[in-house]
């Protein structure tokens, strides 16, 4: 059999995923061209509009946060998952992946539940004395870090643990032997062999976090609007299907030179080593 | 021979960390199930007593069974379909040797990386066009493209560890192409296979977003009648139904471990996301 003839099996799924993708996302490219009449108006009205600018930018600050936050946290726990006993392993592999069997609404609602005013943690703490008065910890930055933190923290430690497992201990072993003190042979040896993962998970958190809806919407406050926000209320209450989808293609295009950087990154740090 | 572990500081810093992440991790889920079989009126805790009222609660209430009912009819269909089509698309790909192959997969997988609120409201704008904007077909289109992904990468990934020699055995043997796929093939990728469709089940039943921009009060997934619930007031019987929610996603993982500890080789958790 021509091996040409496999490749209608194809056809059905991309035949899909162009209908019921493609095709609305440049829908949404000529909606913002086009609505209501053509031209870049609606580019020109996001970048005029301070209020779009500090929305665009909370929406950076954000995912740049929950980012750093999930590789300090995560770097850790990827390392121990790498470099532990085979219990270890197991339960920190269990403990990262319960959760993301959870739909992201009930955890979500889990940290209302535990973060509000007269809340567990709260009360713990005034109950110790560590604090006067209950904190504010929810409905506002605070609340939008921790809980997209919890969601998006498997997805750095997922790839990084898969680049730490693969460096042998003999690397580390032999830059000992040589006389590096642990803190020089870290800098030196292990941490640029695990810049794959480092750049592969952050990418990832990153770019997901710039769309995200259902946590922000929670657990923020009215400072803590992020461009999906923007663009449900655009579309929802305003009916401003051009501003909309300027919104969204101004979004697409910052994921795609993200990623796109990520790479050129990763491809420049990759070359010598091979 | 192990050596005696010191504890130095790195060390000690990972095992706080590690502890940290624990209980980030598992305690809102460990909150939820509790208060879930609370006897209290309201959200309180510890509860002062366990009780089934709010199961109960939530399946004698018309409105949560008519938005479970119609998660399941999404579910299904829209699962089954992205196992068909997204394993046909595997094995093509996997074929297939030119340059655009590689593309074609990452058009497939676009969705997964795509931001979501992006696909949300292109999908949106197109099916309210198409009148799709509100119907049960709508969600099953739109759930099908978001789990094809899936289901590509737990099929290619099984795909790839099949020994090609036994479809050329099978051949000499003078079985059919066609004949020596189904009798050969397909039974070494099942469990990858299985596993997508079970990935698929999950993402669809939990699917918040794109729901959320493409349903109408009247054709309403339950996932999107828990964050309008959510939004509105605290009522404790959200905790019965993220318990229920929780155990069905924990089946069917399991099922799914169960499946790929059956294939042969190990593979990594959590293949289908590329890992």
């Amino acid at each position: 059999m021509p091996r040409g003839r496999w490749f209608w099996l194809a056809a059905p799924a991309l035949l899909l995923i162009g209908a019921v993708f493609l095709v609305p996302v440049g829908w949404l490219l000529l909606r913002s061209l086009s609505d209501p009449r053509w031209g870049l108006q609606n580019y020109a009205a996001v970048f005029a509009h301070p209020v779009y600018l500090r929305v665009f930018w909370n929406t950076i600050v954000i995912a740049g946060s929950v980012t750093a936050l999930c590789l300090l946290i995560g770097y850790p726990v990827a390392y121990t998952m790498a470099h532990a006993g085979e219990r270890g392993r197991r339960f920190l592999v269990f403990v990262i992946l319960i959760p993301f069997w959870t739909s992201l609404l009930v955890r979500t609602y889990a940290w209302l539940v535990l973060l509000q005013q007269n809340g567990l943690v709260n009360r713990v703490l005034v109950d110790s004395g560590l604090v006067a008065a209950p904190l504010q910890l929810v409905y506002n930055r605070l609340g939008v870090l921790i809980g997209m933190v919890q969601v998006q923290l498997p997805f750095m430690v997922l790839p990084l643990y898969a680049v730490l497992s693969r460096i042998h201990p003999r690397y580390g072993q032999a830059a000992a032997t040589l006389g590096a003190p642990p803190v020089a042979e870290f800098r030196r040896v292990y941490l640029p062999l695990s810049l794959p993962g480092v750049f592969t998970g952050c990418a990832l958190v990153f770019i997901t976090s710039l769309g995200y809806y259902i946590t922000p919407a929670l657990l923020g406050g009215r400072q803590d609007l992020m461009i999906a926000q923007l663009i449900l209320i655009q579309i929802g209450d305003f009916g401003n299907w051009g501003l909309a989808a300027a919104l969204a293609i101004i979004l697409l295009f910052g994921a795609a030179v993200t990623l796109a950087l990520f790479y050129r990154i990763l491809a420049a740090r990759q070359r010598p080593l091979r | 021979m192990k050596k005696p572990r010191a504890l130095t500081p790195w060390r000690a810093l990972r095992l706080a960390v590690c502890g940290l992440v624990a209980a980030m991790m598992l305690a809102p889920l460990a909150i939820v199930l509790t208060l879930s079989f609370s006897a209290a009126p309201f959200l309180t805790f510890p509860p002062p007593g366990f009780s089934l009222q709010w199961y109960a609660k939530f399946f004698a209430d018309p409105v949560w069974m008519a938005t479970l009912r119609t998660s399941v009819m999404v579910m299904i269909p829209s699962s089954l379909c992205a196992s068909a089509l997204g394993t046909a698309a595997a094995i093509a790909l996997s074929r297939v040797r030119f340059r655009g192959a590689s593309l074609l997969i990452g058009l497939l997988m676009a969705p997964l990386v795509v931001p979501v609120i992006i696909t949300a409201a292109a999908i949106f704008g197109a099916f309210r066009v198409w009148g799709l904007y509100g119907t049960v077909t709508g969600l099953i289109l739109a759930h099908t493209v978001l789990t094809i992904p899936f289901v590509l990468s737990t099929t290619l990934a099984s795909l790839r560890m099949v020994d090609r020699t036994l479809e050329s055995a099978a051949l000499t043997l003078g079985a059919t192409p066609w004949r020596s796929f189904w009798r050969v093939i397909f039974p070494l990728i099942l469990p990858g296979v299985l596993s997508g469709l079970l990935f698929a089940l999950v993402i669809s039943f939990d699917e918040l977003t794109v729901s959320l921009f493409i349903s109408t009060p009247t054709v309403r997934p339950i996932t999107v009648q828990m964050w309008s619930d959510v939004r509105g007031s605290v009522d404790p019987t959200i905790t019965a139904i993220a318990t229920s929610l929780f155990l069905f996603t924990l089946v069917v993982m399991l099922a799914e471990t169960l499946v790929s500890r059956r294939a042969r080789g190990r593979r990594p958790p959590l293949a289908a996301l590329g890992f």
